[in-house]
C-alpha cells in the first residue's frame, strides 16, 4: 500500500499528491511515469512523475479530473493509501547542454513539464517556458517553474492571464525574435502538440513531445498503448512516452484515446459524477 | 475384464448455457467415476507415460492410489514433483504429453491423466491442502522475478530447500498468463490464488508493482541476493503488420484477454476498467490465445465470432479439447484465409478486413505446409473487433537491462538444460528462455533451475 502524505488543490479539477513510494522515488527521472491503482475494482491508470524526492522516498503527482479514476483519486485524502503505484515507467527525458530550450506546457501538461524544465536548467541550457491553459484557473505551477525559467511566457484562450491566444502563437513570435532554439518540448493536449510540431517542422526545429494514450499494463504487454511513429508501431510505455514529435502520427492518437469515450461516461454516471 | 476404451466422460455445462457465463466449463470427475477411470489404467511396467511429463510425475503411482481409493497418498505423490497441479491439470496438453504415449492408446483412448492430476488437486484444495513443513533455513537468499509458472515452481522448490525466497512480479497480480491470459472459463482464478497461496505458506514472499529493469535491476537484487531466476515470460505482442492494424476496434490478444481476467472487464462497470466489443468479432491466429479470445468474445455479447488462420485445420496449435469448446459453443473458423488489411469508416472505426484464401505447399523449417495466397480471392469480411493472436515474443525489458547477458536471436535469455545463463548467477527458464511455450514446460524449467539453484549455493558455502 502506498500512503498519501500531501495534498494539494491546485484549481477545482487540479490536484496534486505527494505518495510515499520508495523504491520508484530511488529511480525515478524527469520524463517518467507511474501507473497507480486505488483499490481492488480500480482501472490501472498513468500519471507523470511531477517531483520526486529520493530521500523522503516520495512521488508527487499532478492531475486533472477527468473522469472516473481521476475524480475518485481527487477525493482522497492525506493518511489514505493507494492499492498499487508502479514505476517509475518509460524512458527518461535526454537532457543535456542544448543551449537554448523552449519548454511549452499546456494545461495538464505543464505537470509533466515541470521537472524537465529544471533538469534542463541544472544543466545549464537557457530555458524558455511557455505556459498556456484554456483559462487563468487552469494555470499551475507558474513560480515553481518560472524558478528555473530564463524567460517565462503565460497565456490563455480566453486572456484571463497573460496574453490571449495559444502557446502556439508565443513561439512563432520567438521564431520571429530570431532565437537560437536549439530543441522544443511540447507536452499537453494531442492537439496542442501537433499544432507545435506542424509549426515546429517548418524551421526544423527539433520539437519532443510527450504522449498519452491509453494504457492498461505499462510494461509493453498489451499494446494498447501503441502510437504510429514515423509508419512503425511504437508502445508508449517502453519506447516512449516521449518521441520525436515530427514524426508521430497525432491523428491516429487522438483517435485511439477516444475508444473508450462511451463506457467512461458510464463509469462516471455511476460514480455519480458528470465527465 | 477387459479394459473399457473410451475415458469416462466428464461431465460440462452445455455449451448454449456457457457461452452466457464465466464459469469454468468442465466439472470435474465425482470420486467413483475418478475411481473408475483410474482403474482403466495398466500399470505399465516401463511407465511409457511419464516420458511424456516434463515435469516427470510418477503417473501410474498416483493413478493406482486413486484406484485405491487414497487420494491423499496421490496428492502427496503429484506435489513432490509439481507444485501447481490444479493448473496443468487443466491447461497441460496432455494429448501430446503423457496421455500421448499412453499404452491403452493401441486400443482406444489413453488414460485421463490430466482428468485425474485435477481430481486430485481439486479435492485436496477442497479438503484444506495441508500446511507444508517447515524446512531449517539455509541462509541463502534468491530473487525470482516473473510470478508465472516458472517463477512460482522454482520459488516453490527453493524454499522446499530451505532458502529464502522473494518474487518480484510487475503486475499487481501474480501468476503471469495463468492471471492475466487464460480466462476464467478455462482456470478459475480463486485456483490461481490458492496455488499462490499455498507457495507463500512455503515461505516465499511475493512483491508487487516491482518492474525489474525499472524499479530495481538486476545487479542491484544480486548485492542482495545470492542468486537470481529470471522468469519473465513471452508476453510482448507479435503484429499482423498489415494496414489499418491500428484502427479503433483492433486489440493484441494480450491487451483484450488483460482487460477481461486481470482487470475484470466483463464486470464492468462495477469493475472500472472497460472492454468493448460490438457484434462481429475476429480472432487471428488458431493457437490456445486464439481460442481463448474467440469464446471470451461469445460470453461478452458477440453475435459472431470467428477464427481466421492462414493453414488448415490439422495445423492449428492449440489443445483438441480448446478447438472442441470453441466448435461446440458456435465459434466460425475460417481457415486457409489470411488478412490483407483492416478498413475503418472515416472517423477510423474498424468496419471490415480484407483477407486472401489460402492453399497449402511445401513444408517449411516448422515442418508444417507453407501456405501461399491464391491470386484474386479476396474478400472482405464485416467485423467490429479484431483480435491479433498469432504469437508473443520474449519480454525486452530484462534482455535489455543486464549488461553481458547472453541473448539468443529472438530476443530469448540463453540458458543450458537447467537454466544456467552465461552469468553465474542469473538462472532463468519458462517462456524468456524457450519462447512461447507451455504451462508444464515452464514449471519443468523453474523445478531445473531451482535444482541447478541449489547447487549453486551449496557450492559457494
Ligand atoms: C504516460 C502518461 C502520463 C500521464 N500523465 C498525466 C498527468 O501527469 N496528469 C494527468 O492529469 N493526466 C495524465 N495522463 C492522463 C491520465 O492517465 C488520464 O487522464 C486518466 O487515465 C483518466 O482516467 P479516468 O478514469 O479519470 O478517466 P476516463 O474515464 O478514463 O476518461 C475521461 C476522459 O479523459 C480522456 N482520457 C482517458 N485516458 C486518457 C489519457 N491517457 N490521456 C488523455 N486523456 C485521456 C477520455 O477520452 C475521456 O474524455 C497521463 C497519461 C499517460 C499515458
Ligand atoms: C491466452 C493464453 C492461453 C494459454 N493457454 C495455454 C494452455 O492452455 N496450456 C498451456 O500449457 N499453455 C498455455 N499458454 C502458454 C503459457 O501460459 C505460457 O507458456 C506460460 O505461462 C509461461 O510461463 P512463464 O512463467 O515463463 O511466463 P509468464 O506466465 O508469462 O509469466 C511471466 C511473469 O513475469 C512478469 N514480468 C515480466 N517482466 C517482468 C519484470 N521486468 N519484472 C517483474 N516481473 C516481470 C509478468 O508480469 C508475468 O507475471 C497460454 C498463453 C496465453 C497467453
Ligand atoms: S503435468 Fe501435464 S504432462 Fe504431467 S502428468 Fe500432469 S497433465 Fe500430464
Ligand atoms: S501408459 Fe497409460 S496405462 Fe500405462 S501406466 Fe501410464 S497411464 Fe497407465
Ligand atoms: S500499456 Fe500495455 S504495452 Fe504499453
Amino acid at each position: 500500500m502506498y500512503e498519501i502524505l500531501e495534498k494539494k488543490v491546485m484549481s477545482e479539477i487540479v490536484k496534486l499528491m505527494e505518495i510515499k513510494a520508495p523504491l520508484v522515488a530511488k529511480k525515478a527521472k524527469a520524463g517518467q511515469f507511474i501507473i497507480l491503482r486505488i483499490d481492488e475494482r480500480g482501472e490501472r491508470i498513468p500519471l507523470t512523475i511531477a517531483d520526486y524526492d529520493r530521500k523522503k522516498g516520495t512521488i508527487t503527482v499532478i492531475f486533472m479530473e477527468v473522469g472516473k479514476t481521476t475524480k475518485q483519486l481527487g477525493t482522497m485524502n492525506v493518511g489514505d493509501k493507494l492499492l498499487n503505484f508502479a514505476g517509475p515507467l518509460g524512458v527518461a527525458s535526454e537532457i543535456e547542454n542544448y543551449g537554448t530550450v523552449v519548454c511549452i506546457g499546456g494545461g495538464v501538461g505543464i505537470a509533466p513539464l515541470y521537472p524537465i524544465v529544471r533538469e534542463l536548467k541544472k544543466a545549464g541550457n537557457y530555458v524558455i517556458s511557455i505556459l498556456g491553459a484554456r483559462n487563468e484557473k487552469l494555470l499551475m505551477l507558474e513560480k515553481e517553474i518560472e524558478e528555473y525559467s530564463d524567460e517565462l511566457h503565460i497565456c490563455t484562450d480566453d486572456g484571463s492571464k497573460g496574453t490571449k491566444g495559444f502557446v502556439s502563437n508565443v513561439l512563432q513570435q520567438l521564431i520571429d525574435d530570431g532565437k537560437k532554439i536549439k530543441i522544443v518540448w511540447a507536452i499537453g493536449p494531442v492537439i496542442m502538440m501537433k499544432v507545435v510540431a506542424d509549426l515546429t517542422r517548418k524551421y526544423n526545429l527539433k520539437t519532443i513531445v510527450s504522449l498519452n494514450p491509453i494504457m492498461v499494463d505499462g510494461t509493453g504487454m498489451c499494446g494498447g498503448c501503441r502510437v504510429s511513429v514515423s509508419g512503425e508501431t511504437k508502445f508508449a510505455c517502453v519506447d516512449g512516452p516521449e518521441f520525436d514529435g515530427h514524426l508521430v502520427d497525432f491523428n491516429n492518437l487522438m483517435l485511439r484515446n477516444r475508444r473508450f469515450t462511451h463506457e467512461e461516461e458510464e463509469s462516471c454516471n455511476l460514480y455519480g459524477v458528470k465527465l | 475384464m477387459a479394459v473399457r476404451k473410451t475415458k469416462y466422460e466428464m461431465p460440462e455445462q452445455p455449451p448454449k448455457e456457457r457461452i452466457k457465463n464465466f464459469k469454468e466449463v468442465p466439472y470435474g470427475y465425482d470420486k467413483e467415476t475418478a475411481i473408475k477411470e483410474a482403474k482403466r489404467c495398466l500399470q505399465c511396467k516401463n511407465k511409457p507415460c511419464m516420458e511424456g511429463c516434463p515435469v516427470e510425475i510418477d503417473i501410474p503411482g498416483f493413478i493406482g492410489c486413486i484406484a485405491e481409493g487414497d487420494f491423499d497418498k496421490a496428492a502427496e505423490i503429484i506435489k513432490s514433483k509439481n507444485s501447481l497441479p490444479a493448473v496443468s491439470g487443466r491447461v497441460c496438453p496432455y494429448e501430446g504429453q503423457c496421455e500421448g504415449k499412453c499404452t491403452l492408446l493401441k486400443i482406444g483412448e489413453p488414460v485421463g491423466i490430466g482428468r485425474l492430476e485435477r481430481f486430485i488437486a481439486d479435492y485436496e484444495r477442497e479438503k484444506g491442502v495441508k500446511p507444508p513443513k517447515k524446512v531449517k533455513s539455509t541462509g541463502k537468499k534468491v530473487a525470482v522475478v516473473g510470478s508465472g509458472p516458472a517463477g512460482l515452481t522454482c520459488a516453490g522448490d527453493l524454499a522446499k530447500r530451505g532458502h529464502g525466497v522473494t518474487v518480484f512480479e510487475a503486475l499487481h497480480a501474480p501468476g503471469g498468463v495463468l492471471m492475466y491470459g487464460i480466462p476464467e472459463f478455462r482456470l478459475p482464478k480463486a485456483i490461481v490464488n490458492a496455488e499462490v497461496d499455498y507457495i507463500k505458506k512455503l515461505g516465499v514472499d511475493v512483491k508487487y508493482d516491482v518492474i525489474v529493469g525499472k524499479t530495481i535491476t538486476v545487479e542491484e537484487l544480486l548485492e542482495e541476493y545470492d542468486a537470481a531466476f529470471i522468469g519473465t515470460g513471452a508476453g510482448l505482442p507479435r503484429w499482423l503488420r498489415i494496414p489499418g492494424e491500428n484502427l479503433d476496434g483492433v486489440y493484441s490478444a494480450n491487451e483484450f484477454l488483460t482487460r477481461v481476467n486481470m482487470m475484470k472487464a466483463y464486470r464492468f462497470p462495477e469493475y472500472d476498467t472497460p472492454v468493448k466489443i460490438g457484434k462481429i468479432v475476429a480472432t487471428f491466429g488458431a493457437g490456445n490465445v486464439a481460442m481463448d479470445c474467440a469464446r471470451t468474445s461469445l460470453r461478452l455479447g458477440a453475435e459472431k465470432s470467428y477464427i481466421i488462420y492462414r493453414r488448415s485445420d490439422v495445423e492449428m496449435p492449440a489443445r483438441d479439447e480448446e478447438i472442441e469448446h470453441a466448435r461446440e459453443e458456435g465459434v466460425i473458423f475460417k481457415l486457409l484465409t489470411n488478412p490483407v488489411k483492416f478498413i475503418g469508416d472515416d472517423k477510423g472505426l474498424l468496419k471490415e478486413v480484407e483477407c486472401i484464401k489460402m492453399k497449402l505447399g511445401e513444408p517449411d523449417d516448422s515442418g508444417r505446409r507453407r501456405p501461399i495466397p491464391i491470386p484474386d480471392s479476396e474478400e472482405t469480411i464485416k467485423i467490429d473487433t479484431a483480435l491479433v493472436a498469432i504469437g508473443q515474443s520474449p519480454n525486452p525489458l530484462i534482455p535489455q537491462t543486464v549488461k553481458n547477458l547472453k541473448i539468443g536471436k529472438w530476443g530469448n535469455i540463453e540458458t543450458d538444460e537447467d537454466g544456467r545463463t552465461n552469468i553465474p548467477n542469473i538462472f532463468a527458464g519458462g517462456d524468456i528462455a524457450t519462447g512461447a511455450a507451455t504451462v508444464i514446460l515452464a514449471m519443468g524449467a523453474g523445478k531445473r533451475a531451482a535444482r541447478a539453484i541449489d547447487k549453486y549455493l551449496k557450492s559457494k558455502k
